[in-house]
């Protein structure tokens, strides 16, 4: 273990993630909405936005799963540091970490039980740009319509067939972040 | 004791790690109660030790903190509640709801409209709408899995059957996005109206029973019904003996042992707003200063 994995913490951690939570429960609750994470400094390719989540929301028990580039020595390392996570395959991550495309098949993670719907994966996206323009979405969480840069609409609609079951994706992109959960009715426009 | 002797908000990161966990998956499945591991807070359980975790886990030092108890911002329950949190995040604290960014209730919806920076947390006593009719968690659960929620239509018939109309006036079971029944928490039916579209983030939690549950704002709540015997949001028919609002929840207050009593506003900012900008009611008085 390298000393930047002991680096780009949070610094105050009950302020600066109590502000990150409120930023992804702002979010996940309004679908489509752009929020501003802020306090983690985590090592490439880690966004900060992605780095601020996994501090407020991974610890011991939550086992998350590295996906493609994502899955190399200094994230490893900066993951079990800072939240102590286990990292493992697909199937048994309650996070997944990665771009969309080495996220695929996304098929492979958990979308809960039907007794049990939220013992489902919470996927954080890593994208090259976010912007609210895009995909229509509708559903909880949503005045009339929103819109988002997703990268496809194909895997959200069948992800919103499953409903109650399925996974929910956070979108990470620099310091902002955007919510789709699996309650949301995505459409190409 | 002073506040540094505890995390900011009382609870431990790991612990608020655990909570937000659960209202992000409560966000995602409306109206699905989330299990989650509450812990002892230094008050008991049914005074709204569930509210205060999810508070808990909710509040940043920025947030102005309002509690009500059915409707009151005076009521011992409320005001230790607030102390609290003053106590160990140091928040600031209001009791007008507009200046609020998290309200934590018991057993009322404010009148004021809430807006879209707001958080509503429930008190809730027993999450699980279908408990009283069937006492098994296994059963429960795999009812709310099936969406198999005739027993609570034949419990709404039974009030018909019984006295004319459904006599639920309170914990009076809703349907979430057309798939969950969710127990509101004991707020009158009155109040159900104001589920449905709220701008706000409604949160709900229970801690004896372990459950956290969430209505995302403009999300579709609808109270059970029948189609001939349609749900009505009920309330005392008078006006405020104080601030003579015609359209707000009322408490009856007995001023006598002769049967004398009066009708006031469960919700007190509303009513001091109301008295504050010159309404006068039945018995009330003229407002110099403030209330």
């Amino acid at each position: 273990m390298n000393s930047i994995a002991l680096q780009g913490g949070f610094t105050d951690a009950a302020v600066q993630s109590a502000h990150a939570f409120r930023a992804s429960l702002e979010a996940m609750a309004r679908p489509g909405t752009l929020q501003t994470v802020a306090g983690a400094t985590p090592p490439a390719p880690l966004s900060a936005a992605a780095g601020a989540l996994l501090l407020t929301l991974c610890d011991g028990t939550t086992p998350v799963h590295l996906a493609g580039a994502h899955d190399c020595a200094a994230v490893r390392d900066w993951i079990t540091f800072h939240c102590g996570a286990p990292l493992v395959c697909a199937e048994d991550a309650s996070f997944a970490l990665g771009s969309w495309a080495a996220l695929q098949p996304v098929n492979r993670f958990a979308i809960g039980l039907p007794d049990y719907p939220d013992r489902a994966a919470t996927l954080i996206v890593e994208m090259d740009q976010l912007e609210p323009q895009g995909a229509r979405l509708t559903g909880p969480g949503i005045a009339a319509e929103a819109r988002l840069s997703l990268p496809e609409t194909a895997a959200f609609r069948a992800n919103r067939a499953l409903f109650p079951l399925g996974f929910d994706c956070f979108f990470t992109c620099d310091n902002r972040v955007a919510g789709l959960p699996r309650s949301t009715i995505v459409e190409d426009c | 004791m002073t506040a540094q002797d505890y995390n900011f908000a009382y609870l431990d990161e790991q612990t608020k790690r655990m909570i937000r966990r659960a209202i992000l998956k409560g966000i995602a499945v409306p109206g699905y109660q989330v299990p989650f591991a509450s812990r002892e807070m230094p008050m008991p359980y049914g005074w709204g030790t569930g509210g205060v975790q999810v508070t808990a886990a909710c509040l940043t030092p920025d947030d102005t903190l309002k509690v009500i108890d059915q409707g009151a911002d005076d009521t011992t329950n409320a005001v230790s509640i607030r102390k609290f949190f003053q106590r160990t995040a140091g928040v600031a604290v209001t009791e007008a709801t507009l200046d609020a960014t998290i309200i934590q209730t018991r057993h009322r919806i404010p009148e004021a409209a809430l807006t879209e920076g707001q958080i509503l947390v429930y008190q809730v006593p027993i999450p699980e709408p279908l408990r009283f009719l069937e006492p098994r968690e296994t059963e429960t659960r795999k009812m709310h899995e099936l969406e198999e929620y005739g027993l609570m239509h034949v419990k709404l018939y039974e009030d018909i059957a019984r006295h004319g109309t459904i006599a639920t006036a309170y914990a009076y079971p809703v349907k979430v996005e057309g798939r969950y029944v969710m127990d509101p928490s004991p707020i009158p039916k009155f109040d159900n109206p104001k589920l449905s579209g709220s701008p706000a983030i409604q949160l709900f939690g229970a801690g004896r029973e372990q459950r956290i549950y969430a209505v995302p704002p403009y999300t579709h709540v609808v109270s059970l019904d029948f189609e001939d015997h349609p749900f009505v949001a009920s309330k005392a028919p008078h006006d405020c003996d104080l601030c003579g609002a015609a359209e707000s929840y009322l408490d009856e207050v007995i001023t006598d042992d002769q049967g004398g009593r009066m009708f006031v506003c469960s919700d007190t900012d509303f009513c001091r707003t109301r008295r504050e900008a010159g309404h006068v009611g039945h018995l009330g008085v003229p407002v110099q200063g403030g209330v």
